[in-house]
């Protein structure tokens, strides 16, 4: 049979520098699933770009040939002319990307921007292509395709933007898609449905699908093909079975080594030790007023944390989990003393074990001042966080100049020494910030919130925005921290998998609730609510005979109401955290 | 619906900021010692003619300055009335004018028309000149194109523009026979609206438009060449592409209508910096705008003038901004949907 589309020999460079992308060969056949693996600079991206010519201006395709089947002729993708290109994008290849929030133009409708493909390459009407589109939307899961059709994205969620964009993907039904990182910006629980729904159209249609990811959980549930890239390079291809039952590639083996997952042997873990309690967050709640759009109408109150009670004991790690708008970030902020809680809620904060514990909120200004020393925070992006236009230096001794301790000299040698803690070297001390990756960044996150020697590091999603090797070494990182001072961490994840390696004890949040807690053991061998359930079923593991259980998942992940009568909760009624055994809470109607 | 209403909440905020302003206005114009007559008769008095100092007397009585200064705005406005019972702008009584010795509304007159007439001009201007050319920067961003459209931006931008007036004035006589001088032809001056007299408008007008435009328009295609390039390395311009769109559809489409906004947000900030950049070039230009006007009131004291003036160029300004606010609303989904109950 011949294959859909075959790359041979693809060699892509960027300007006279040494091509990023060397020698790939691949095939695909109708109908078949391929996942192209790889990290950050794999030349995954590229690959899959070139396939479209979709690449960066200075990108050049050196040598090789793209070639796709299947229409009348064979057509030879990397000589075609730039007009006959742009009838196959869209059209015979389509492509989805990673970022659903910014892959759609904020201006134009849903609506319009589907249609426009089946416009521009089928010549329809408005209410001909509307029409298609309508069944498209029906059909990608949109509850409303009318409503869905008139609206503008930031109107919708993560989810349902990227199923518009699967939409405009899938309505002129391509013979391939591609797909780059498609579910990689979204919750577990999310990525596991639109997954599974890419799945279901391939079925239907029988079109061909690339897969870019670095995921192995995913290419387990989703490949039948997968072609592992390194640097440039093509480690190891065949078929998904083989590769992942017995990678033969060293490299392959070091990202399977490196994944993390949630483990499901029996064990019991340990309670949080409450005596000497460094955080102890007692009933607290947030609620935000939404001003209404005018001035008759009431104000919306948005509950982002509605009751949390947490402890956390010295040298302990508790981690806070949940997807985006459960309120763990809020809950976070407010232990950190930067948002005050609703009336009511109390933060206590123990700097050591034989002082007395002090309110975060109604500190005097020195009080607040050494607390700000003794809780520091990792965000989320180390892109971002760190300001391009300051040395490493500069950025390293800033927290220092700000509490004035030390002299120049003396800050300087702290910075080193908190370089060559986190695994870098300290002559890099005069460096920027773009000349680091965003692994080493990551640690220059963890340098500077270690440099005013704090007992509480708040991480919130520390890892989250970094290759899964780079990820473990972090996760390394931050456990011989901790062994070596003590210290506590807050941990905000919404990676079950990261928390299951580095926590003590587990929240589990959803809109705004604790709904359940317990040590990692006993919550991945014995989760009771179904909304954990649903986490931990949607974590995509990479083992090709545990496919997601996504029954499990949307009747977990989905509204409350959907759950058993015994766990719902609705605005007015909220059953209470129950312990079920020492440590293990869920909150349940008795 | 909503657009109407929300347009009818910027008219009345926008009426509410035109009081705020007024008060600024007289506050700051009576912040120097003294007024127009108070100085007047001072020099009458050193030079010994008495007749004079009882005129002006007389006139400070008859337009309340012997008043308080809150009474004098109050008055002025026209919300109390004054020694000629309610007259003030409400009423539609714009003042004296003492420097000239005629009333505001007469002096002001036609001038008023042809300074909006010569700023919505040189707006047009640059928008007509600094859109096309900025997209074509952007989408030729690092050629040949981009570089000499931003070499004669910058050249635009750096020379004075009383400079280039001048030099426009030499060479578009020379060579284009074009009007030196005026808005109009002075035969026409004072005379009833023709289509003669709007002719001669119209060649009279090429000149100051071109060098009153020609700085904001060379900003103006910077700034967009700067939007449209980072909107071009957004994730939905690759989602265009791969959909099959063409470049130049594609390109007006989506990442334009993007980088609008700030275009169409600077309306408000342009006539302003235009009504006040154009003042020396009107004086360079002999234009019968209200620049000089100002000046020279300004210069004087002439209250009730100035006063006047600067209320007009905050009412052009308001107006403005209110236009490109309800624009950007009919433009912007997002901002449309702020606050829609979901």
């Amino acid at each position: 049979m011949t294959p859909l589309l075959s790359v041979e020999n693809l060699s892509i460079g960027f300007g006279d520098a040494e091509p990023v992308v060397q020698n790939v060969n691949f095939e695909v056949a109708p109908g078949e699933t391929l996942a192209l693996v790889g990290e950050s600079g794999s030349g995954k991206t590229v690959t899959c770009r070139a396939v479209l010519r979709i690449l960066p201006r200075i990108a050049r395709i050196a040598t090789g040939r793209i070639t796709l089947n299947g229409g009348e002729a064979p057509l030879t993708l990397t000589e075609l002319s730039e007009r006959k290109m742009r009838d196959i994008r869209g059209d015979r290849v389509s492509m989805i990307f990673q970022e659903p929030m910014r892959s759609l133009s904020p201006l134009h409708k849903i609506g319009n921007q589907v249609s426009e493909v089946l416009w521009l390459h089928r010549g329809m009407s408005e209410k001909e292509a509307k029409r298609e589109v309508l069944q498209t939307f029906d059909r990608v899961g949109f509850p409303d395709p009318e409503r869905a059709y008139g609206s503008y994205p930031f109107e919708l969620s993560g989810g349902m933007r990227q199923r518009a964009m699967i939409a405009m993907a899938m309505v002129s039904k391509p013979d391939l898609l591609i797909a780059d990182e498609p579910t990689t910006a979204l919750d577990v629980t999310t990525q596991a449905q639109v997954l599974g729904l890419i799945k279901e159209l391939q079925q239907e249609t029988g079109m061909a699908l690339i897969l870019v990811t670095h995921d192995l959980g995913v290419v387990a549930n989703m490949a039948e093909k997968v072609v592992v890239m390194h640097k440039g390079r093509v480690m190891e291809s065949g078929s998904a079975a083989d590769v992942l039952r017995a990678p033969a590639h060293p490299y392959t083996q070091q990202l399977f080594d490196a994944a993390p997952a949630i483990p499901d042997r029996a064990a019991v873990g340990l309670p949080m030790p409450g005596d000497d309690l460094i955080l102890e967050m007692k009933n607290v709640s947030k609620t935000y007023t939404m001003r209404a759009g005018s001035a008759w109408k009431p104000e919306v109150k948005i509950h982002a944390c509605r009751g949390v009670d947490l402890k956390l004991a010295r040298g302990k790690t508790l981690a806070i989990v949940g997807e985006s708008g459960s309120g763990k970030t809020t809950a976070a902020r407010i232990a950190l003393g930067a948002e005050l809680p609703d009336s009511g809620g109390e933060v206590l904060f123990r700097p050591s074990g034989d002082e007395q514990q002090i309110a975060v909120h109604q500190m005097s200004r020195a009080a607040r001042t050494a607390f700000q020393r003794e809780a520091q925070m990792v965000f989320q992006d180390p892109y971002s966080s760190l300001s391009p236009r300051m040395r490493v230096l500069d950025a390293m001794t800033e927290p220092l100049e700000i509490h004035k301790i030390g002299s120049t000299s003396e800050q300087r040698d702290k910075a080193a020494e908190m370089l060559q803690r986190v695994g870098l070297n300290s002559d890099m001390l005069k460096r920027f910030p773009h000349a680091f990756s965003g692994g080493q960044r990551q640690r220059l996150s963890i340098a500077r919130a270690m440099m005013l020697d704090p007992s509480l590091l708040v991480c919130d999603e520390p890892t989250s925005a970094l290759d899964v090797s780079v990820q473990e070494q972090i996760l390394t990182l931050l456990e011989e921290i901790q062994e070596r001072l003590n210290l506590s961490y807050l941990f905000i994840s919404h990676d079950l998998a990261v928390v299951a390696r580095i926590a003590d004890e587990v929240a589990v949040m959803r809109q705004g609730l604790v709904i359940e807690q317990a040590p990692p053991e006993t919550l991945f061998y014995n989760p009771q609510h179904p909304y954990t359930k649903a986490l931990i079923a949607a974590q995509p593991e990479p083992d090709i005979d545990r496919p997601i259980d996504l029954k499990l998942v949307a009747q977990g992940a989905g509204s409350p109401d959907n759950w058993s009568e015994a766990f719902r909760f609705s605005d007015t009624v909220i059953p209470s955290l129950i312990e079920l055994e020492p440590g293990h809470k869920v909150r349940r109607h008795v | 619906m909503s657009i109407l209403r929300y347009a009818i909440y910027r008219f009345m905020t926008m009426l509410l900021t035109l009081l705020v302003v007024s008060a600024l206005v007289f506050v700051i114009i009576n912040l120097p010692p003294g007024d127009y007559l108070s100085n007047q008769i001072a020099e009458l008095r050193a030079s010994g003619q008495s007749a004079g100092v009882a005129k002006a007397e007389f006139l400070r009585k008859e337009y309340a300055l012997d008043r308080p200064l809150y009474q004098q705005y109050l008055i002025w406005i026209g919300f109390i009335p004054g020694p000629q019972g309610f007259s003030g702008l409400l009423q539609g009584d714009f003042g004296w004018s003492f420097e000239f010795d005629r009333p505001v509304a007469e002096i002001v007159g036609e001038s008023l028309w042809l300074t909006v007439l010569v700023n919505v001009a040189a707006v047009l201007f640059v928008y007509m000149i600094a859109l096309p050319l900025g997209v074509l920067a952007a989408a030729r961003s690092r050629t040949w194109v981009d570089y000499t459209s931003a070499f004669v931006g910058y050249l635009g931008l750096a020379t004075p523009n009383f400079l280039l007036a001048l030099i426009m004035f030499y060479y578009g006589h020379k060579y284009f026979d074009l009007p030196i001088g005026g808005l109009m032809d002075p035969r026409f001056e004072g005379e009833p609206m023709t289509f003669e007299k709007m002719n001669s408008i119209l060649i009279h007008l090429i000149v100051p438009t071109f060098v009153i435009g020609t700085s904001g328009a060379a900003a103006m295609m910077q700034r967009l060449r700067a939007n449209l390039l980072d909107e071009l390395g957004k994730p939905y311009v690759e989602t265009a592409i791969a959909k099959g769109m063409a470049p130049s559809r594609m390109l007006t489409k989506y990442p334009l209508r993007m980088a609008f906004n700030p275009f169409v947000a600077d309306i408000g900030n342009l006539l302003p910096s235009m009504v006040s950049g154009s003042v020396l070039v009107s004086v360079v230009l002999g234009l019968q705008t209200i620049g000089p006007t100002l000046l020279t009131a300004l210069k004087t004291q002439d209250q009730f003038l100035s006063a006047f003036v600067l209320m007009f160029v905050a009412l052009l300004t308001l107006m403005g901004t209110m236009i490109s606010d309800v624009l950007l609303v009919l433009l912007d989904p997002r901002i449309r949907y702020e606050g829609r109950e979901t």
